[in-house]
């Protein structure tokens, strides 16, 4: 890993750690409160501060966990080189895609 | 007869069964049978089969008292320093096994070629760089500077290759420059008279440089010279971390 992937990856996970904790908590939160999908989508809908955070998160993830996935197949794979930091370039944009495009939908709903 | 005198000649008495790797990196253990001795030291147990019942063992050892680093061995599972690893420590049971040491090829018998070892300090740039032109003057270094402080706490190291043998991420990333080179290049970017600065913190960047370290301390655990290459391979993620912030590079 270089410096430069070390400290994306550092970085994203102080990110995360506060992200997943929010994103946790209000998921406790909601549920425990009795919302139903309907009441939640009634609050996310148009919320801007909502779509921000998740846009955060979700780019954060896609930084950190390939980053974490590639020293992971380095080590236990003889996977290496050019093909390998491509292949994790992909799973980056798959993670940000799907991660975007889900965050959108409950902005949009 | 004082508790510890019991204690010595219970040690005296007996005998120890060594079973001992014979080959190189394919082979099997064969078991000696060993007198036990007072304050005997696993190197006195390994010589002493050489030198009484097989000769054609291969070993490696020089000054005996911790100084050269050459002894190390995998002493019941784990990577010790023999000359001053007393058996009465290190035995279970009257039982001992000596392997060589891991991640090194072997040689012969406990003797491993430690030439990848050696190559990748150089590679890490774990030398003095002097610069273009010499210094005109004496440096002068403040024993209470940080970083001499930083530095005293890594410049015991023996070379022994304990730490190497123990370091999981040299056997799953065999290029992996390791703890001992790693702590010797933090040892050099805390010596402010050295100019070979960048090329070092370059050198031990990457994939086989100090971020692939898990941090496992397994090398901190068993460095017999009691130093922290994990703590030493913190400070190099730390100042090239810093680096690429301040320069993006
Ligand atoms: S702390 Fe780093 S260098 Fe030391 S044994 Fe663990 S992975 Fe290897
Ligand atoms: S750091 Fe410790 S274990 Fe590693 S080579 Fe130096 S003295 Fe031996
Ligand atoms: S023989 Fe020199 S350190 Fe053990």
């Amino acid at each position: 890993m270089s410096a430069r992937l070390y400290l994306a990856q550092r970085l994203t996970a102080m990110v995360l750690a506060f992200a997943v904790t929010v994103h946790l908590v209000t998921i406790v939160y909601a549920v425990r409160g009795g919302l139903t999908a309907g009441d939640i989508l009634a609050r996310t809908t148009g919320n801007v501060g909502f779509l921000a955070f998740y846009v955060v998160f979700v780019i954060a993830a896609a930084i950190h966990a390939p980053i974490g996935l590639r020293s992971v197949l380095r080590e236990w794979t003889p996977w290496r080189g050019r093909s390998l930091d491509l292949a994790m370039l992909g799973v980056a944009a798959v993670i940000a895609a799907l991660g975007l495009r889900a965050a959108y939908a409950v902005y949009a709903a | 007869m004082s508790a510890a005198a019991t204690a010595a000649r219970a040690d005296a008495d007996g005998q120890l069964t060594v079973r001992v790797w014979r080959g190189a990196e394919h082979g099997g253990f064969q078991t000696f049978q060993v007198a036990r001795r007072a304050n005997q030291t696993i190197l006195d147990v390994v010589t002493e089969i050489q030198r009484e019942q097989d000769a054609t063992l291969a070993y490696r050892y020089a000054c005996r008292v911790g100084m050269c680093g050459s002894c190390a061995m995998v002493v019941n599972g784990r990577p010790r320093w023999t000359c001053r690893t007393r058996v009465a420590r290190a035995e279970e049971g009257g039982q001992i096994t000596l392997e060589p040491m891991r991640n090194m090829p072997v040689v012969k018998d406990l003797a491993v070629d430690m030439e990848s070892f050696f190559e990748k300090w150089r590679d890490a740039k774990g030398f003095f760089e002097p610069g273009e032109t010499p210094a005109n003057d004496f440096a002068v270094v403040r024993p209470d500077s940080p970083e001499r402080a930083q530095a005293d706490a890594g410049v015991e190291c023996i070379n022994c290759g304990v730490c190497y043998s123990a370091c999981d991420v040299v056997s799953w990333n065999p290029e992996y420059l390791g703890p001992a080179a790693l702590n010797r290049a933090w040892t050099l970017v805390n010596d402010v008279r050295d100019r070979g600065q960048d090329a070092r913190l370059d050198a031990v960047s990457g994939d086989a440089g100090c971020h692939s370290c898990h941090s496992h301390m397994s090398c901190t655990e068993f460095c017999p010279k009691a130093l922290a290459p994990t703590y030493a391979i913190a400070g190099l993620k730390r100042v090239t971390a810093r680096r690429v912030w301040k320069r993006g590079s």
